[in-house]
């Protein structure tokens, strides 16, 4: 079967349902923050799909550069976050973190 | 089959399936490198997607960047002594339920509806160059949006992260 538009949609479908497997089930903030760049990926898979097969040409493309700068953005805030958590209470699960102050 | 098709097949086993490692390892280095490879399997796919800059700029930004950063985050805040990092897992019936429904939802979605395939468009030789054009043409204002964004983001996160308690104090 020529692979076409519908078999890159189902590896970004299935790699977003791993992605929030890890965001939901995984105990370490550091695990979590791995699950969502996986999400992440997943939409961009999408959108450089469509850009390819949908005649939208480059536009895609331009949303993903942009989806890539934002994720830059997030895990470095995210992960100051998690190492002022860890400077607070000496543990980064995130259900053990159930305090908002100590 | 010809030899795109078994390079698609080939990136795309290797992408589920390094990601299905970073999903179920318990040892966090294992997640970590097999991210890794998660991260240039998706490489691999944009570039028979026709998009080599941005295969590029993946392998450079999730591997060199966050990777990298992930991978100090887990050094930072494990005792690194003892070599085996393990993480608990919770959830996992409710986790697998949610899982399975929106991935089936997903992916019964992307069955039944007939897409409009767009053929003949020629493909672009270079899209580098289209790129950078977009970027000071159509683009402009979310291209400056963005670094500013990312300026902001960086500061931040550099004093958050180095913000104790002494400091704390004296502000």
């Amino acid at each position: 079967m020529q692979v076409g538009l519908t078999h890159y949609l189902f590896l970004s479908g299935i790699l977003f349902a791993m992605g929030l497997y890890g965001v939901i089930t995984r105990r370490n903030a550091i695990l979590v923050l791995m699950g969502i760049e996986l999400i992440l990926n997943a939409a961009n898979i999408n959108f450089i799909a469509f850009s390819r097969y949908g005649g939208m040409q480059i536009d895609g493309q331009m949303i993903a550069v942009f989806v890539m700068i934002l994720a830059a953005a997030e895990v470095a805030i995210a992960l100051a976050i998690v190492l002022n958590i860890y400077k607070q209470f000496r543990t980064v699960n995130v259900d053990e973190i159930n305090k908002l102050k100590e | 089959m010809n030899l795109v098709d078994i390079l698609f097949y080939i990136f795309a086993i290797v992408t589920l399936v390094s990601a299905g490692i970073t999903v179920y390892s318990r040892n966090i280095i294992y997640s970590a490198f097999s991210l890794l490879f998660t991260f240039c399997g998706v490489a691999g796919i944009y570039v028979l997607l026709n998009a080599d800059f941005i295969a590029v700029a993946q392998i450079l930004i999730y591997v060199g960047g966050i990777l990298m950063l992930l991978v100090f985050g887990v050094m930072l805040t494990h005792k690194v002594i003892n070599v085996e990092i393990k993480t608990g897992i919770l959830n996992i019936i409710p986790g697998s339920m949610i899982t399975a429904i929106v991935g089936g939802t997903l992916c019964g979605i992307f069955m039944s509806t007939d897409w409009l395939i767009i053929e003949g468009v020629p493909p672009i030789k270079s899209t580098t160059n289209e790129i950078g054009t977009m970027f000071m043409t159509k683009y402009l204002l979310p291209f400056e949006i963005a670094s500013v964004v990312l300026l902001v983001a960086l500061i931040g996160a550099a004093y958050i992260a180095r913000r104790d308690k002494t400091s704390k104090q004296s502000v």
